[in-house]
């Protein structure tokens, strides 16, 4: 093709794929020639990540999903006009002209208007709290109408319907219902059996899924109030978005006299050219070789082709493969190849485990020779590999069921992606080879966001980037970089591995530990691990023995380290509950060593501003009031928050204080890799906030719902359902199975949330394991959690009752006074410490 | 030798504490011609260390009560506050190069802990 030295190109649509074209064009044109692009958009905003739109309701912000600021334009010199779609094209004059009326002309049009949502005639669409998923703009119209909404409908169970009902889930719907024409969810994407495992997956987190449902009308006056279906059942719902699929945007080829189709899409030849020769289409508005690719891989791949003809290069756009890998509400799906060819023209291989929600299929050809395509649900760890093996029509070893049954261990997966050839596709979306990234790893690009940033890898779907990890691994353990998850240089073990040597060999203090199984004296990383790791194993008090002076600052002065020097002093106050009585004793005990009082987070009340001198003296009388020891000051259980639950509440369903007082009460001073915290609430409405502590518990009509693995702090992150309906002691059970779980196996200072996040088969393994009790360990955990409680003690009660280790609580050894370099100021009629330099 | 480098090389060494007044592989604070002096018992490697108690970092009177470790065989105190480690052997910062803690020589005579202080 031949371009003029200055050649205007004029791109209709400021989508993904319309932005991809600017970039690609920008990057690759080493040649003489000069591009003056235009750019229209219809959005007010310039292109944005569409695939990762549901993020939105997750916390990512319109900024999170841009692609490119209107900055990054100017600098390329593209004018781009946003809130301004083209209305018109005079293909003769070859111009086009705004909605504004701005008037361009062009020597190549570049269509890449996308697709809207499908909305089926339906009678009612057009009542309020009915909406589509597709703009950032559709998606503040649904948080909006969702403030006022409590059970919502997503019409629709394909990929992007199921999208858009994780994020009725994220916006807090009491009800969230997928409804679905077809026998099975994602029906382009999986078969039947797949879809039952996916489905049966959805509805343990709340999903309720409808299958074979023809959807007749919507009733309600002004506002939607529920679906009718063709069999007559009735559905209430005060939200509804629809999800049925897309329509290519081909409006305004169609009165430019362009061929489209009758069932939408700009007709285009393998080089995306339309009948007239200076139009291209590109993205989901193109219809080439008889398909919409609703993609966004295919999609780049079209820019790429159009860009290279406009750069002078001969490139056709070849039949895509349209395999997928995805994650939906935290379930893997994937399909590749031909996912559906049946048997004579295949062999089947399947595999499932309903425990775990895990579906596999593998369809090999008659000869047994090569792998056509398959399924993958629950688990898509080995997704890359069998693609790869698809593609490239490797020979099949001779029992191909290895392939989806053989070890799912990482390194397994890292050794295979390793012995891929070096011009194997790892990224697709921006057709990098592993070749290409494991070069830009050996020239030290060593992490995803360096990669993403040199070579691009990883930067489209993101569904490549556990390969390309894999790759970095497998690149560094070539080069002798690859590091063991040691705990220092005192010991070459991981803190599972040491844990488990201590346990066997029954040690318990620090010097017996280091003499067996490290080498040194220990640091500030090695010892307060160890003196975890005994705290958790034999529940002994921390400071006795040599344990003291292996415990962080806080531990050993049992106490919670200030600035200025001084401590805090948490009594506990199970489930927040207190009598006057007791409240006046704290009163009191602050008044005379004159501590500044606060309520904590945790519904009790912390004393600050104690010399460590006077701690003793003030536990002795908390401790003569009744009070123990809070373990504000260890990795060990905080507090189990409660609301006040049935005995008060009109709401209330079950009495969560009186749970709230015996959870606490059973797990209080537990020791553990990190700080635990815990809530009961007594009701759906969920005023203790269960879903944000380690393990949370909510009331039911029937029983409790048990959650697990939330987090509040710097990465708020939402707890997940482990049981449902289960009575008290099912509960305690199962919960001294996760506590003992996860004491065991976590890594040194590992909330529970980052624990699971690293669990190969996350939420359902860790499932399997604690309540059908995969492993087998549930009686032995049940049995050495109890022991741990039948060893409590309060730590406190023990210090102010033995002298010698009373005596460690003094400033200065050789002289009976107080730190003089304390100092305090006045603030709102407390003591406040002064200001650090 | 002349008169005044004698002088200035002359040590004075202060009764602290007994020694089982510092636990095992701990510190403890004490009070020496009214300056805070932590003194450290590395009983493993049988060696005993003392340094100033104030953290220069945020000048926080707490390094007696700091955790004590070694790191490639140099014996080592951190700071309870923010972690500061600091050489027991030179006083010199580990973690934080810009850091300076002073150092004090120690001896321990029928369980007696003596600090060395210049006159």
């Amino acid at each position: 093709m031949e371009a003029r030295a200055n050649t205007r190109i004029v791109v209709i649509g400021n989508g993904m794929v319309g932005y991809k074209f600017c970039e690609k064009l920008f990057s690759k044109n080493h040649t003489e020639q000069n591009f003056t692009v235009t750019v229209f958009g219809e959005e007010p905003r310039p292109a944005y990540d569409r695939v990762h739109l549901s993020s939105y309701f997750d916390g990512a912000s319109a900024d999170d999903l841009s692609l490119a600021s209107v900055e990054w334009y100017a600098q390329q010199g593209i004018t781009l006009y946003l809130s301004d779609p083209v209305v018109d094209i005079d293909r003769v004059q070859k111009t086009v002209r705004s909605h504004h009326g701005i008037v361009v002309g062009y020597d190549y049009l570049i269509f890449a208007t996308g697709s809207a949502a499908f909305v089926p005639p339906i009678p009612g669409v057009e009542k309020k709290g009915v909406f589509v998923y597709r703009t950032i703009e559709d998606l503040e119209l649904i948080s909006e109408h969702a403030h006022h909404a409590r059970k919502a409908a997503v019409l629709g169970g394909g990929l992007l319907g199921l999208e858009a009902a994780k994020a009725l889930l994220d916006l807090g719907m009491e009800e969230a219902h997928v409804v679905e024409f077809a026998p099975r969810l994602m029906p382009r994407q999986i078969d039947e059996a797949g879809s039952e495992v996916l489905q049966a997956q959805l509805e343990s987190l709340g999903l309720q899924i409808h299958l074979s449902m023809a959807t007749d009308s919507i009733l309600g006056q002004e506002s939607i109030e529920g679906l009718i279906f063709k069999d007559g059942s009735q559905l209430p719902i005060d939200m509804l978005v629809i999800s049925a699929g897309i329509r290519p945007r081909d409006e305004l080829a169609k009165i430019a006299g362009l061929e489209t189709h009758p069932r939408g899409g700009i007709l285009v030849d393998d080089r995306l050219r339309t009948a007239d020769p200076a139009i291209f289409a590109i993205g989901e508005c193109a219809l080439v070789h008889q398909m919409i690719y609703g993609l966004i891989a295919p999609g780049y791949e079209m820019a790429e082709v159009v860009v290279s003809q406009l750069l002078g290069a001969e490139k056709a756009f070849l039949p895509f493969d349209m395999s997928t890998k995805l994650k939906l509400i935290g379930t893997d799906v994937a399909s590749f190849g031909d996912p559906f060819v049946k048997e004579p023209d295949c062999r089947t291989v399947r595999f499932e485990n309903k425990a775990k929600g895990i579906y596999k299929r593998i369809n090999i050809s008659s000869d047994g020779r090569e792998l056509l395509g398959g399924i993958l649900v629950g688990d898509a760890s080995q997704y890359n590999m069998l693609l790869q093996t698809t593609k490239s029509k490797t020979i099949l070893p001779p029992d191909p069921e290895d392939l989806i049954l053989g070890n799912r261990g990482s390194e397994e997966t890292g050794a295979g992606v390793m012995n891929f050839p070096d011009d194997a596709l790892i990224c697709s979306c921006e057709a990098v080879s592993k070749g290409m990234i494991c070069s830009e790893v050996e020239n030290g690009n060593t992490t995803i966001d360096a990669l993403k940033k040199s070579c691009k890898a990883g930067t489209g779907c993101g569904g490549c980037v556990p390969m390309v990890n894999d790759l970095i691994q497998g690149v560094l353990k070539k080069q002798g970089i690859y590091l063991r998850k040691v705990i220092c240089e005192h010991f070459g073990h991981s803190r599972q591995e040491l844990l488990d040597l201590m346990k066997i060999n029954q040690v318990k203090t620090f010097g017996a530990t280091i003499d067996l199984f490290g080498k040194g004296h220990g640091c500030e990383v090695c010892k307060p691990l160890v003196g975890s790791i005994l705290a958790s194993l034999w529940n002994e008090n921390i400071l006795h023995s040599d344990r003291a002076t292996i415990q962080d600052s806080n531990d050993r002065f049992l106490a919670n380290i200030q600035k200025g020097g001084t401590y805090s002093v948490v009594p506990r106050i199970p489930g927040g509950e207190i009598t006057p009585e007791k409240l006046i004793v704290i009163g009191q005990v602050a008044q005379r060593f004159g501590l500044y009082t606060k309520i904590t987070g945790g519904q009790r009340i912390d004393l600050f501003g104690a010399h460590v001198s006077d701690l003793p003296q003030i536990w002795e009388i908390l401790i003569d009031a009744g009070f123990e020891s809070g373990h504000a000051y260890g990795k060990s259980l905080r507090t189990v928050k409660s609301c006040v639950g049935s005995t008060w509440c009109r709401f209330g369903v079950q009495d969560s204080v009186s749970f709230a007082i015996e959870v606490e009460e059973r797990y209080k001073g537990l020791r553990s890799p990190h700080k635990l915290k815990s809530a009961v609430s007594g009701c759906v409405r969920e005023c203790a906030e269960a879903q944000s502590k380690d393990f949370g518990i909510i009331a039911t009509e029937k029983g409790w719902n048990l959650y697990v693995c939330g987090n509040g702090g710097s990465k708020p992150q939402h707890a997940q359902l482990l049981a449902t309906d289960v009575d008290k002691e099912t509960c305690l059970r199962l919960i001294d199975r996760f506590l003992m779980f996860y004491i065991q196996t976590a890594d040194p200072l590992t909330r529970t949330a980052t624990w699971l996040n690293k669990m190969e088969g996350g939420i359902n393994y860790l499932r399997a394991v604690v309540v059908d009790d995969l492993l087998e360990m549930g009686e032995q955990w049940e049995r050495e959690m109890q022991e741990l409680v039948n060893r409590f003690h309060c730590e406190w009660k023990e210090v102010v009752e033995t002298p010698e280790l009373r005596k460690r609580f003094t400033h200065f050894v050789n002289a009976d006074q107080k730190d003089p370099s304390v100092a305090f100021e006045e603030m709102r009629g407390q003591i406040k410490v002064k200001d650090w330099q | 030798m002349n008169n005044v480098s004698h002088v200035t090389e002359r040590i004075i060494w202060h009764y602290a504490c007994h020694i089982d007044d510092v636990p095992s592989e701990g510190g403890a604070c004490a009070l020496i011609n009214g300056k805070q002096i932590a003194i450290f018992n590395l009983s493993r490697r049988g060696e005993w260390y003392a340094t100033d108690n104030q953290c220069p970092h945020k000048q926080q009177m707490a390094l007696s009560r700091g955790m004590t470790g070694c790191e490639n065989d140099e014996p080592k105190v951190a700071c309870p506050f923010h972690k500061k480690t600091f050489s027991l052997r030179t006083g010199a910062g580990i973690n934080d190069g810009t850091l300076q803690i002073a150092t004090f020589p120690v001896q321990v005579q029928e369980g007696k802990v003596f600090i060395g202080m210049q006159d």
